[in-house]
């Protein structure tokens, strides 16, 4: 229990993160991954694509009509299964790599971490330096300060306002969207969904940033699972930097390599460079930590100040810990050949399913209430559900028959046209009838057919079904 | 039980709550992250916000209703306008909601377009089918049962090729409308045994079966002649009317004996004179009053089709 009413601490306070700007191999491959990123998260709802329906966005998620159009491709609802696909894939892809390289989503590709290097980016270019920073949020509420943070938070806003518009473009056309929103004729989602997304995008990547990474990510925690000694990590090579004497400053007698060799001190001039460039605020050179996203930054600083004494590279480095100890990496591990298996096959399976996307889909289903019935003249009577999909953008004429069952007939009532509109469904009620054949009872399997024509191109597509055959019913 | 243990409570630099389970077992009282205690001070201030604009606080045997629009639907002809709840909300969605609408307007189509054109339509028959499924669980299958197999000796089965009262449309609307009474009289005083036996074995013979040849010709007399007068309604050929009702006696499907359920001939026999001696009388209700004549209309298509109509 607390003592007194002053030791409750209700939370724990954010201790203030300044991360100070860097350069470097990994900086610059980060900022084209945060380049190529930004230029294809904004521009795709602009895109235009030629198709038959009239819709002319090259990736639109259709919600209202219940379709997604992604360029030359539609998926409808029944395609639900590419989603799973999809969601396997990302997993597998997501353990995989994490087992040979760590976290390197976290680092280059995670939005948090996308969108978080923007924000600090403003943060930079109005309040300058990691310093400058410092001295701003340290003096008063002069008037230099409340215009600085107000620039900054207004232009954080702005990104956060088109971020979330972006993401609403997705899901109706983007260029009459965009003027509606503006007139304010939007329908309310629209409002509701660019809304959520700015204040989300502003907290996440302005106020909360690592802590999304430390407290909220589900990832964060249970990645370290399929961590082992050969995963790559931003890893400070203790040995090379601490020496037996532990690590110094540079100072008189401690100059080069050699000197400081002589003292058993290591090459590690406790700078504190890697911690200053870190957007996590962590000292990488504790080791391994939770909070670590693997984004490499330290890295580059630590380079840049080797190269400036002329030392070499790689105190602290992409390595694995079997590396700093000695030993050999190992990459072809039962655990990452496993994931890499799973994740072949996922991608088999999706562009197996994809490529072999019929244009017109059939599902039958057996009325079971009754299976069969006779009828007057002796034959026995089943009857089906069929729905029928054309997912072509053609309106087309289907012809239903029926084929494998001996002497059967088709029933289609008075029906005698069957027309589909362009990404349509149609549900349509049939009755097979068939004498009873003695010694034949139980289930018989048997196709419906269902022919067309889309494209002046012949389309059958083929239902395997059952008729409940009662032999004992023959005369 | 836990006890409170003050100086154990302060060990080491995290505090805990104070209460040890079993001598040493403590319970940590680690801070909030900041997140996360506004996300809580942001969901108590949701739900005061809530409270003004729903119903939300009981008063008395009442309750506070809300500053939420109210909402107004129709009971019959009658406007009610409520507070907002979702009950009414449904109400009104179910009057005036996009989908109701379209539903209505298909509706419409159905009574504007005649029977023969709604059969021959595919998508016509799509909605039919739809929405006459829901009509006939609502109100068909109590008897007839969910997939209209009806009940052997109670409620004709829907689902064959045979029609009691007539398989065309019109019949079948008329059938629906006006509701049907099916009535034999009983032969039980009429007959005597061996007349009984020898109608039974003659009717028998009409859908085939095996019987014997001599007295199914006595019983020809009787069903054909003055002595029983069947043929007033299953006519001389046993075929059935549909403008009273009567059975076609000729086909395998019995609507009333449950003779393909029997394995022997006595059994059969039993079951054709059961019905012979105690007569039919049943009844199926109208259904003008409480259905409307585009419901009936659908209907009359859902059934129609449910086992191949004429």
């Amino acid at each position: 229990m607390a003592k007194n009413a002053e030791d409750i601490v209700l939370f724990e306070e954010r201790i203030p993160i300044y991360p100070r700007s860097v350069k470097g191999r990994f900086r610059t491959m980060k900022w084209l991954i945060l380049l190529f990123a930004y230029s294809v998260y904004f521009t795709l709802p602009w895109l235009r694509w030629q198709r038959e329906s009239g819709v002319e966005q090259a990736v639109m998620f259709d919600i209202q009509d219940r379709i997604f159009y992604l360029f030359g491709m539609i998926v409808n609802p029944q395609d639900i299964f590419w989603l799973a696909a999809i969601l396997m894939i990302a997993a597998f892809l997501l353990f995989f790599v994490t087992g040979i390289a760590g976290r390197a989503f976290c680092g280059y590709f995670c939005f948090q971490t996308l969108w978080t290097d923007v924000y600090i980016l403003i943060e930079h270019l109005v309040q300058g330096e990691r310093p400058a920073r410092i001295r701003l949020d340290k003096s008063g509420w002069s008037g230099e300060r409340i215009l600085k943070k107000t620039v900054t938070h207004v232009l954080w806003l702005a990104v956060a306002f088109i971020t979330g518009l972006t993401f609403t473009l997705y899901w109706g056309d983007a260029y009459a969207l965009f003027g509606q929103f503006f007139e304010g004729t939007a329908p309310f989602p629209a409002y509701a969904t660019t809304l959520f997304l700015t204040l989300t995008t502003y907290v996440m990547a302005g106020l909360a940033r690592e802590q999304v990474c430390t407290y909220m990510c589900p990832y964060a925690r249970f990645q370290s699972i399929m961590f082992d000694n050969d995963t790559l990590i931003v890893a400070y090579d203790e040995e090379r930097g601490e020496g037996a004497a532990g690590r110094a400053k540079l100072g008189k007698g401690r100059k080069t390599v050699e000197e400081r060799h002589a003292a058993n001190i290591g090459d590690c001039i406790d700078c504190g460079f890697c911690v200053q460039v870190c957007p996590t605020g962590i000292d990488i050179r504790n080791g391994l930590q939770m909070s670590c996203i693997s984004c490499a930054l330290c890295v580059d600083a630590c380079d840049a100040i080797m190269d400036k004494l002329g030392w070499s590279r790689g105190l602290i480095r992409y390595a694995s810990e079997n590396e700093l100890e000695g030993g050999k990496h190992r990459l072809f591990k039962i655990k990452n050949i496993g994931y890499g298996l799973v994740l072949l096959a996922a991608i088999a399976g999706l562009v197996w399913s994809i490529a072999s996307q019929t244009q017109l889909s059939m599902a039958v289903t057996q009325v079971r209430n009754p299976l069969y019935v006779i009828l007057s003249d002796g034959q026995l009577q089943n009857s089906y559900d069929i729905k029928l999909n054309n997912k072509s953008e053609k309106t087309v004429t289907l012809q239903v028959r029926i084929d494998g069952l001996a002497n059967a007939s088709l029933d289609l009532g008075r029906i005698r046209k069957i027309e589909l509109e362009p990404l349509s469904s149609m549900n349509l009620f049939v009755r097979v009838k068939a004498p009873p054949v003695k010694g034949q009872s139980g289930q018989i399997p048997f196709r419906f057919v269902v022919d067309t024509v889309i494209d002046g191109k012949p389309v059958t597509e083929m239902k395997k079904a059952l008729f409940t055959m009662r032999g004992d019913f023959a005369p | 039980m836990s006890e409170v243990k003050k100086d154990t409570a302060q060990t080491g630099s995290v505090q805990t709550t104070g209460h040890a389970w079993d001598g040493d077992i403590q319970e940590f009282n680690n801070p909030l992250p900041r997140w996360w205690l506004w996300a809580f001070y942001a969901t108590v201030v949701f739900a005061v916000v809530y409270w003004f604009f729903y119903p939300a606080w009981p008063v008395g045997d009442s309750y506070t209703k809300g500053g939420m629009n109210s909402i107004t639907y129709k009971v019959g002809d009658k406007d009610v306008t409520t507070h907002w709840n979702t009950r009414a909300r449904l109400m009104k969605d179910l009057q005036e909601g996009e989908e109701a609408v379209k539903q209505r307007q298909y509706m419409q189509k159905v009574v504007d377009t005649s029977y023969e054109q709604i059969l021959s339509d595919s998508s016509m028959m799509q909605f039919s089918r739809s929405v006459g499924k829901i009509l006939f669980t609502d109100n068909c299958a109590a008897c007839h049962g969910m997939g209209g197999a009806g009940v052997i000796g109670l409620f004709p089965n829907l689902v064959d090729d045979d029609w009691l009262w007539g398989g065309k449309v019109e019949q079948i609307q008329t059938t629906l409308t006006q509701g049907r009474n099916g009535f034999m009289p009983a032969f039980r005083k009429t007959f005597t045994e061996q007349q009984m036996d020898d109608v039974v074995e003659y009717v028998l013979g009409l859908s085939g079966h095996e019987v014997n040849k001599e007295m199914a010709g006595r019983g020809g007399v009787l069903f054909n002649g003055e002595g029983g007068g069947c043929y007033y309604c299953h006519t001389k050929e046993a075929t059935g009317m549909h403008s009273v009702g009567a059975a076609n006696l000729t086909d395998g499907i019995w609507t009333l004996a449950d003779v393909p359920g029997q394995k022997t001939i006595d059994a059969k026999r039993e079951a054709v004179g059961k019905i012979i001696s105690n007569g039919v009388n049943r009844q199926m209700p109208a259904w003008k009053d409480r259905l409307s004549p585009a419901e009936i209309k659908v209907l009359t298509v859902y059934v129609h089709e449910l086992g191949g109509g004429q």
